[in-house]
């Protein structure tokens, strides 16, 4: 089997290049945009006010940025993700089944892990790009005031491969069916789904409730947001991508004898 | 080029083909004939290395399809029925992106390209989005597709369904072109299609090769005895019996001033013999020639009576 990161990278660039000349990446990027400015903003405004009664009462040293401003901000922008992320990755595959455009990536000399590996990266290029664009508001937090700058990095960390989990489930919805819109449904489903899983942790059994937990994705993006980078979490994040990107090859793999 | 033997593909208990056998050589343009659903498709997909086959082996320019399925597809074009071209994309960029995918070295990356282009007759629609393209000229990018890496063996799946008569010969003209520096197969269930670009046919039917020679034999072949055609001015009553009576005539037609005249095989000094007496009866000669079967004949026959002449 062929892995060749040349090949990866044609698919990967040519798909990335393809959200662009299409309207989905526009308004997907000015979508989040939109409701992350909108999210900042308001953030920032109520962290002001809370500041200056804090500063009245003379207690402003115990207000901290990272917990008003930088944790609700970035965990409101991975929900946010669970959300768009799905209409991302839904054409990937879907869309070259559907077309039969696939039948020319199949009769190449590519192997499918090149092939589900480029068309991973291509989405997880997108949404490494929505994420660069939101620099801009620590930028403003830096000018301002004076964020501790460890908490942002590891957010960014941690939203960067928690995207990843959710673009590597979408990429194998979309191996799964022709049809879009339910590869973005299931996409969408499966990622609450691992978001919600550890609700059910309270009333389980002791080890049951813990192997919930650690099924969880947002569980695993706690330590990011806080400023800790804990190797169990990223160990479970590439696991998660790893074996959502395996099933797709499986899938893809079955399609030939079909 | 191609060698294919006992070649069969089965969907659970219905088998698509069923030990298929033929060889190609370099630089033939060979095509495969059969009616909708008779295993042309698949056995194209097969030779791609697109779909494994059931059992049986098959080897495109010295590699196996199945074990070195990736060396096969460096050195396959593949046109399926469905040109597969992305609709929002400029011509030109998704020639580069099917060279890229069949390893075509950075350096020759715009000479290629170019020539595709060039051969396909797509210059002046290079900058176009596929999309906004005709049927007829997205046809044309999926074959520049399929050339693009200059493969030595071209797989065309119906390569001129949907186009109009004017493509049509235009995309013959350069399939013909193709021979010698390529080999070619290109499926069709189009009678005249394959009379006009290929040098050898393969019938094709229900999964079976029933024929498979050049188009000159196969007619000759399917010819059972010999017929000929004699046009006169005056067919007497006289003059047909006496014809009829000529030992070795198996029977003679009468449709107007045309007699259709059926001889036994091998027999074709009786054609003196014939002229003599349509002379000598004053029947008054206009036309004397054999009857050629139309392959469309051939084909119908070859695909009814299945297996009766292979």
């Amino acid at each position: 089997m062929s892995f060749k990161p040349k090949k990866i990278w044609t698919i990967a660039w040519k798909d990335f290049r393809t959200y662009f000349t299409s309207p989905i990446a526009y308004i997907i990027i000015a979508g989040f945009l939109i409701i992350m400015g909108w999210m900042f903003f308001f953030n920032l405004s109520h962290f002001n006010m809370q500041a200056l009664q804090y500063k009245q009462m003379g207690m402003g040293k115990s207000m901290s940025i990272t917990e008003g401003i930088i944790r609700p901000l970035y965990g409101n922008m991975n929900v946010i993700f669970l959300f768009l992320v799905p209409f991302i990755t839904m054409r990937l595959f879907a869309e070259e089944r559907k077309q039969q455009t696939i039948q020319l990536l199949m009769t190449s000399p590519i192997s499918i892990a090149e092939m589900v590996v480029g068309k991973f990266f291509s989405a997880f290029f997108l949404v490494f790009t929505m994420l660069m664009l939101t620099v801009v508001y620590p930028i403003i937090l830096w000018i301002f005031g004076n964020p501790d700058y460890g908490p942002i990095l590891t957010s960014y960390m941690g939203t960067l491969m928690l995207s990843s989990c959710y673009v590597a489930a979408g990429v194998f919805f979309s191996s799964m069916t022709e049809n879009q819109i339910v590869a973005g449904a299931l996409t969408f489903a499966a990622g609450l789904f691992f978001w919600l899983i550890n609700w059910a942790s309270q009333s389980a059994g002791p080890v049951f409730s813990d192997i919930l937990d650690y099924m969880s994705l947002i569980q695993h993006y706690n330590n990011f947001s806080q400023g800790i980078i804990d190797t169990t979490d990223i160990v479970f994040y590439l696991s998660f991508v790893f074996v959502s990107l395996f099933l797709s090859h499986r899938v893809l793999d079955s399609y030939r004898w079909r | 080029m191609i060698e294919v033997s006992d070649l069969t593909k089965a969907y659970g208990p219905r088998a698509a083909i069923q030990n298929l056998n033929f060889t190609i050589g370099k630089g033939e343009i060979v095509g495969f004939l059969g009616p909708n659903g008779a295993g042309k498709s698949t056995t194209m997909k097969i030779l791609t290395g697109f779909m494994p086959a059931t059992s049986g082996t098959a080897k495109v320019a010295g590699f196996d399809v199945f074990s070195q399925a990736i060396d096969v597809k460096r050195n396959v074009g593949y046109l399926p029925e469905n040109p597969p071209v992305y609709m929002e994309m400029i011509v030109e960029d998704y020639l580069e992106y099917a060279a890229k995918l069949h390893d075509v070295e950075r350096g020759k990356l715009r000479s290629s390209i170019s020539s595709a282009i060039e051969r396909t007759g797509l210059t002046g629609v290079r900058k176009r989005i596929i999309g906004n393209l005709s049927k007829g000229y997205r046809q044309r990018v999926g074959l520049a597709q399929a050339l693009v890496h200059n493969p030595q063996v071209l797989i065309l799946d119906e390569p001129t369904v949907g186009l109009d008569p004017v493509q049509i010969i235009e995309i013959r003209e350069l399939i013909k072109g193709l021979a010698g520096h390529h080999t070619v197969i290109l499926s069709s269930h189009i009678l005249p299609e394959v009379t006009a670009t290929c040098q050898r046919i393969i019938v094709i039917n229900k999964g079976h090769i029933v024929a498979q020679d050049t188009i000159e034999k196969l007619t000759t072949r399917m010819r059972q005895g010999l017929l000929f055609n004699l046009q006169v001015k005056n067919a007497s009553a006289g003059g047909i019996n006496a014809i009829k009576s000529i030992s070795g005539v198996k029977s003679v037609g009468n449709e107007g001033s045309k007699l259709v005249i059926e001889i036994e095989p091998n027999q074709s000094e009786l054609r003196d013999r014939i002229i003599e007496i349509a002379v000598s009866e004053k029947m008054g000669v206009l036309e004397f020639a054999p009857e050629k079967l139309s392959l469309e004949e051939v084909f119908l026959q070859l695909t009814t009576n299945e297996g009766a002449h292979s």
